[in-house]
């Protein structure tokens, strides 16, 4: 019995509602956790994204310090219950290849060469996945580096594109990137215009490539706003001008 | 030559790392760095544009030692020379024992009967080293081993809250509760009092401090706050 | 605040145990009283049960997952139940990150004894075809917060997610068994209440914080059903307890799971 693909896109709307331009709904909130350095909790879609940061402290073990600079620690890891079916909880290879590009993703960021021998360790744990989760990711451990106050260069925001139904869209979920024909997660640090994280999955045309590329940024850009908003939320109301050593 | 206007935002505007704060001639400041002839904010906090530098107040900074502080640390370890103490910091400190003992120091000498693993110390930075370990002395009025109280973590950058202008805030609090109080920089503060209640007290304080140290007024409340919490008890 | 920096053992233990002696405790807590508790069910759309438990500041977050499996060769014709933990670093920097260690091992075996000995879940009910298949039910404990107590805390949000788990129904159709849209609840024939009681010099106490768990002697925790029944128990450390304090510890228990059990029952 053969199976007919489903359509993802319809009429230009997605199978969960949006266009082909639109990300899922984002909730981003800082200072969450409160044994951590620095620490926020992501929304978006489905996914349900903790990221703890600790640091910058001196290096456990110490041969794995470097002399000049401090080394960033990023661990990638799923809850058993985020995924259908459960997943187990010993880390996989998909893990350690994340952990590590997310890493890199972040460490331009920061100046790690201010704390030799050091380490900054971020811990991420994903108790729902849906779907672009790198991304999200990478969103939550830019915030809980801020939240933990390690200076940075920039805010290092996420987000994927790709094609489904021969259609570029922004943000893919879970089924999109099962069922699509590409997925391309792009990290971004706005302000100094640098691609962080770059990775594509599936086949795409120059052409293809070019746009996806430009509307992952778009959304990059979206996001760095809630980014921002998370931040300032900690503070009190919107727009209000914060006190620091005046009563 | 002609001022040139290079600031790009109103003072204490909210900014996050990666903002850009000015262009050209004004000179970066703490939290800021320069790239290609433009500010940047490194950390999340207030600007401020003061006589020709643009700087941040930052509202989350990660402890940075530095000389002249008192911090709060625990022994980690016990060597030779000296005992390493863990003050929060990017790195670990040292503690020679020239710098702990009034007397010469003779070979004899145990050092694990002077500070031990796991004792809690009050230290003056006196020096960091090229590595960036630093140096810390309990040669010195009320530094040394802490024998009793209570000890509360803050986060480092609110530790001027907790200490307040001139000294305004904590100087409230003394005077209310009568306990005594000793400040480490990296966040690390230790409330001792013969009456416990007061100790607990003051720990209260000390986390409401801690999340509202952003507000305005907030000496005031802490004032109320105390007298109402002493009535309470009075009752 | 990540610090490994606790205040030594002798310094605390002075001042915390001078104060329970005289029946306080640092945060104005009762000996036998627990801290505020926040019970929330059906947090995770994607576990077919789940539950967040905050008490105190401790943060546990529990997800059920059901699969259908193999029966274990001794028990043939009996669902399969697996309770983990995992003492996630977040939580706490003493925690590191790594395969389970002796604490979250005991921890979820602790918990398991709870649900398993009280036979809340009557496992053979949940066998779909005799020595052939059977339900299989993950409970996946995820520590997000550690401020003391973890076991309670981990017991009750485990039972709090087992409450709200909806089963996949499995139809036997011509000898192949297909995965229907029905779900079914889950069905609890008790709910055992796990209290933790430490021993801190002459003195008992409840729920306890991280600080009075680091210089505390000795902790019994005691899984509590419905009847007021003790259905596990776990003394764990190695300063001996005599058998009054046990009992007394045990009545304690008793007393408390009623009131835990309450407010569970009321969310």
């Amino acid at each position: 019995m053969s199976t007919t693909k489903r359509r993802l896109i319809v009429d230009g709307v997605r199978l969960d509602g949006r266009k082909v331009d639109e990300i899922r709904p984002i909730k981003i909130e800082c200072g969450v956790l409160p044994n951590a350095n620095g620490s926020s909790y992501v929304e978006q879609g489905k996914n349900k994204i903790l990221v703890g940061v600790f640091g910058p402290r001196e290096m456990h073990p110490k041969h794995l310090a470097d002399l000049r600079k401090a080394v960033l620690r990023y661990r990638y890891h799923m809850a058993p219950f985020s995924t259908d079916p459960r997943r187990s909880p010993a880390p996989s290879r998909r893990d350690t290849e994340l952990s590590m590009i997310i890493r890199n993703a972040l460490e331009p960021a920061l100046f790690l060469e201010r704390y030799p021998r050091a380490s900054i360790d971020v811990f991420a744990e994903i108790l729902e996945a849906d779907g672009s989760t790198r991304c999200a990711c990478t969103v939550a451990a830019s915030v809980a580096l801020v939240d933990a106050g390690i200076p940075m260069r920039d805010l290092v925001v996420a987000c994927s594109a790709g094609k489904i139904d021969g259609e570029i869209v922004l943000d893919l979920n879970d089924v999109e990137d099962k069922e699509g024909a590409a997925d391309l997660p792009v990290a971004y640090m706005p302000k100094l215009g640098k691609v962080t994280l770059l990775q594509m999955d599936g086949v795409l045309t120059q052409e293809e490539l070019d746009k996806s590329l430009q509307l992952a940024l778009q959304g990059c850009k979206k996001i760095y706003e809630f980014q921002k908003e998370a931040l300032k939320m900690k503070y009190g109301k919107q727009g209000e001008k914060g006190s620091v050593e005046q009563d | 030559m002609g001022i040139v206007l290079s600031k790009l935002l109103e003072n204490r505007d909210f900014v996050v790392p990666g903002d850009v704060l000015a262009e050209g001639d004004l000179r970066s400041g703490e939290n800021t760095y320069r790239l290609r002839g433009k500010i940047y904010a490194t950390r999340v906090g207030l600007v401020e544009y003061s006589r020709g530098v643009v700087s941040v107040i930052a509202l989350e900074a990660n402890y940075e030692p530095r000389i002249g502080e008192i911090v709060i640390g625990m022994v980690v370890d016990v060597d030779l020379s000296g005992w390493v103490l863990d003050i929060d910091g990017p790195s670990l400190a040292f503690l020679n024992v020239t710098d702990a003992l009034d007397e010469p120091f003779k070979p004899e000498m145990v050092l694990p009967n002077v500070f031990d693993l796991g004792d809690l110390i009050v230290a003056k930075v006196v020096n960091i080293g090229r590595d960036g370990t630093p140096k810390v002395s309990t040669l010195g009025l009320d530094l040394g081993r802490v024998e009793g109280g209570r000890l509360v973590r803050m986060t480092p950058s609110k530790i001027p809250r907790l200490i307040g202008k001139k000294g305004s805030m904590v100087n409230m609090i003394l005077k209310e509760t009568g306990c005594q109080i000793v400040i480490g920089q990296n966040g690390i503060v230790l409330v001792n009092s013969r009456e416990r209640d007061m100790m607990d007290l003051v720990v209260q304080v000390m986390q409401k401090i801690e999340s509202e140290a952003h507000t305005t007024g907030l000496t005031n409340r802490i004032y109320e706050f105390i007298r109402e919490m002493k009535e309470k008890r009075r009752r | 605040m990540s610090s490994k920096i606790r205040v030594v053992s002798g310094l605390n233990r002075a001042r915390i145990s001078a104060a329970l002696s005289q029946g306080k405790r640092e945060d104005g807590r009762g000996l036998s009283d627990f801290r505020a508790i926040k019970i929330r069910k059906n947090v995770l759309d994607k576990a077919e049960g789940s539950a967040e438990v905050f008490l105190g500041g401790t943060r546990i977050i529990v997800g059920v997952k059901i699969d259908k499996g193999e029966p274990f060769p001794d028990t043939p014709n009996q669902a399969v139940l697996t309770v983990n933990a995992e003492f996630t670093p977040i939580a706490s920097p003493t925690f590191e990150p790594g395969p389970p260690d002796e604490a979250s091992v005991e921890l979820a075996r602790v918990v398991d004894r709870g649900i398993r000995s009280s036979e809340a879940i009557d496992l053979e009910k949940y066998c779909v075809v005799p020595e052939k298949t059977v339900y299989v039910i993950f409970v996946d404990i995820f520590v997000l917060n550690h401020d003391g107590n973890l076991i309670d805390a981990s017991a009750l949000a485990s039972l709090a997610a087992l409450m709200g788990t909806k089963l996949p129904k499995y139809n036997l159709e011509e000898d192949k068994l297909k995965l229907s849209d029905e779900r079914e609840p889950l069905e609890l024939r008790d709910l055992p209440i796990t209290v933790s009681v430490v021993k801190i010099g002459d003195n008992l106490v409840v729920d306890p914080t991280t600080d009075e768990e680091d210089i505390m002697d000795t902790r019994i925790t005691v899984a509590v059903n419905r009847d007021g029944h003790v259905c596990a128990l776990q003394k764990s450390g190695s300063v001996g307890l005599d058998l009054e304090e046990i009992k007394k510890a045990i009545g304690i228990a008793c007393e408390k799971a009623t009131e835990i059990r309450n407010l569970l029952m009321e969310g």
